[in-house]
């Protein structure tokens, strides 16, 4: 194993690929020279030429309809959008298009495409660049939306996606891109399914349900929270649609407790929605209500305090633990 | 009658003869079709084509086995002429299985891959879009067949029409853009829509080639749609062409159309019919017999007899189609992996 960053496992990901499959290609805003928005892309036009990696206009409704069209005429496209936030304009081919092709023309038409795209907060970039909007796509059946927290997952999962014959939605953490980890040898093959989740840590007393950056948050707080004598599990979903519900539930009939943390808004959201599935599926095993750690529910200001007061933050998960873990069960 | 050998476009007195057929059968489908509606046996919305026909049957005659046609919701006619068997057309109306969607499209999502009509789409200005990427697959696989493109008067004022004609020009994808201006986008007619009169001038900000084509006339439509396919096909990149038509009917089923002058109307009908005017020139090139025309309108009357009893024959879809088809792998409709006790 190697310890790489987020950002080149992803790379590796995509050059694997493109290197297995000639149907693969990229397209993208200022996918080549730039190497796209966060580098991402970087260098993979010297291996490929312009021919399969693609500099488009600035137009993203274009650029999803192409990947469309595109997957729908056999090819296997990589859509890079320069972040989830631009998605909005490109939301009508995604949501339209790419999640019905398949059904309301009775199965014959595949559309086997990845859009990749950064989403997020934290990094000051104001209400418009620092949103996550994973709920929104993950409530359109006909998508699958993933949510990858660390790198080898990156890696992995992108290459399940790229390989998979559904339109998926690769939902890449601004702040993640230069986080490291262990990952496997370049072209030693490894793939992550795109509907299971992982338990991050094992813990018996509350169930931490969560993706992508959030993961990392609730690692840190369940490390602190064990001082206390509390053993939190911490729940990696990665994917939100399909969610792996069954892990879910094992661990919320393990722990009795539930917590969900994520960064996007509260209501109508993705952590509602598991918390409601967790109601339906795992009520009797219950000993405290669910709690919901989530990102305030306000355009993302600007100011450094402010916006730091928005996302959730590890003392934010361990005040939801301490709320609904007895005092009996700490040491 | 002696007939002589015509020279219409170049066309074989087959190939003339063939174009009338389908123009009629589309006709009387879609008379046919309004009935049923009426009759409850279809649902939702519809949208007749009734009055362009000549635009579908004359564009796709120009069109390959392997090229491919992309439309809006107003497609019965170019699903019929690019050879859905019409009673696949029909039995898609009816919400039956047979139909070419399993009955999960209805009529605004008419699909065949084998025949290459890859969708009706029902969000205005959406398949111009989606050619762009269709004709790129052709080009990144070196095929050489092209993508044709069937949109409204309306489309042109989506950003999507912006998007997909600057990006076709720019990568010189084959495409041939077809906007089907019938003069109105449901009651908004086209002069209180478009800023600027015709379409020339937007073709010129694209370096797009354009013509203006009588969608009327069926044999300027195939000549003009004949030039842009083989520039097309020859690699020199997308056209885009101004076809224009009117609708006989109303927007929909629904829309009894009072905002169209009455006398407009009934001019359009009485001299611009396609259809007449066709079977005239083909009169006039000595091309047709009179007992020929007898033919073939019985030969019409019967596919879309059968068409009907086909549908109205055909099972409506099992329930268990509901959750099939969302995907491709199908993990993921929750309500079907954890069925309630
Ligand atoms: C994006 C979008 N906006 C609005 C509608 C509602 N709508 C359906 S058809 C139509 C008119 C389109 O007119 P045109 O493109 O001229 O085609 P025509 O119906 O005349 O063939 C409208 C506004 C829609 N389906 N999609």
């Amino acid at each position: 194993m190697r310890t790489i960053t987020y950002r080149d496992a992803l790379r590796e990901a995509m050059r694997e690929e493109m290197r297995r499959d000639e149907r693969v290609f990229i397209l993208g805003e200022d996918v080549v020279g730039y190497g796209g928005t966060y580098a991402v892309t970087k260098d993979l036009d010297k291996e490929f030429g312009e021919k399969r990696v693609l500099d488009t206009p600035l137009a993203e409704e274009v650029i999803t309809a192409t990947a469309i069209g595109a997957a729908m005429g056999g090819l296997r496209p990589i859509a890079e959008l320069m972040t989830m936030n631009f998605s909005l304009l490109a939301s009508d081919q995604i949501v339209n298009t790419a999640a019905k092709a398949h059904y309301m023309f009775g199965g014959q038409t595949r559309i086997p495409l990845v859009i990749r795209m950064p989403a997020g907060g934290g990094a000051q970039r104001g209400a418009q660049h620092s949103q996550s909007f994973e709920s929104w796509y993950a409530h359109v059946p006909g998508l699958k939306v993933v949510m990858p927290a660390t790198p080898y997952d990156a890696k992995g999962m992108l290459k399940s996606a790229v390989r998979d014959d559904d339109p998926v939605l690769f939902i890449e953490h601004e702040l993640l891109y230069g986080i490291k980890g262990e990952v496997p040898d370049e072209d030693e093959e490894y793939l992550v399914p795109l509907d299971r989740g992982t338990v991050r840590r094992e813990g018996s007393d509350v169930s931490l349900i969560t993706f992508s950056r959030m993961a990392h948050i609730c690692l840190q707080a369940a490390e602190e929270l064990a001082k206390e004598g509390i053993e939190a599990e911490v729940v990696d979903m990665r994917s939100i649609r399909p969610l792996d519900l069954d892990l879910a539930l094992d661990s919320v009939k393990k722990t009795n407790r539930a917590i969900i943390v994520e960064e996007g808004w509260k209501y109508y959201g993705t952590g509602q929605g598991i918390a409601s599935l967790i109601y339906e599926y795992a009520f009797d095993w219950m000993d405290a209500p669910i709690q919901h750690v989530s990102g305030a529910d306000v355009p993302m200001p600007y100011a450094k305090n402010l916006e730091r007061a928005s996302l959730p933050v590890r003392s934010d998960v361990m005040q939801a633990v301490r709320a609904i873990v007895p005092q009996k069960a700490r040491a | 009658m002696a007939i002589r050998q015509v020279a219409l476009a170049g066309l074989s007195r087959e190939q003339l003869l063939g174009m009338y057929e389908e123009m009629l059968l589309i006709r009387r489908f879609e008379e046919k079709a309004a009935e049923e509606y009426t009759m409850g046996k279809i649902g939702g919305f519809m949208h007749l084509y009734i009055g362009q026909e000549a635009l579908g049957v004359g564009a796709i005659a120009t069109l390959g086995k392997e090229d491919k046609v992309i439309s809006h919701y107003r497609e019965h006619g170019h699903a019929i002429s690019k050879g859905i068997a019409p009673r696949q057309v029909m039995a898609e109306l009816f919400g039956r299985i047979d139909g070419c969607s399993k009955g999960k499209g209805g009529s605004m999502h008419m699909h065949d891959e084998n025949v290459g009509l890859l969708g009706g789409y029902a969000i205005v200005g959406a398949q111009i879009v989606l050619a762009c990427g269709l004709a790129f697959a052709a080009k990144y696989q070196n095929q050489n067949h092209l993508i044709m493109t069937f949109f409204g008067d309306g489309a042109v004022d989506e950003g999507a029409f912006h998007e997909g004609l600057n990006l076709a020009s720019l990568w010189k994808l084959p495409v041939v853009y077809i906007c089907e201006n019938n003069q109105y986008s449901m009651g908004m007619s086209v002069e209180k829509a478009w800023s600027v009169p015709d379409l020339k001038d937007r073709a010129a900000a694209y370096a797009m080639p354009y013509e203006k084509v009588d969608g009327m006339d069926l044999i300027a439509v195939y000549e003009a749609c004949k030039r842009a396919t083989e520039r097309a096909r020859s690699g020199e990149g997308p056209t885009l062409l101004e076809c224009i038509t009117y609708r006989f009917r109303g927007h929909s089923m629904a829309d009894p159309a009072s905002y169209r002058p009455r006398d407009e109307v009934d001019r359009w009908r009485a001299s611009q019919d396609p259809i007449p005017l066709y079977l005239e020139k083909l009169r006039e090139a000595k091309a047709i017999k009179e007992e020929e025309i007898k033919a073939i309108e019985d030969r019409v009357d019967r596919v879309v007899q059968d068409a009907v009893e086909f549908a109205d024959a055909s099972p409506e879809p099992p329930l268990e189609e509901l959750y099939t088809d969302v995907m491709v792998g199908d993990a993921n409709a929750i309500s079907w992996r954890y069925p309630r006790q």
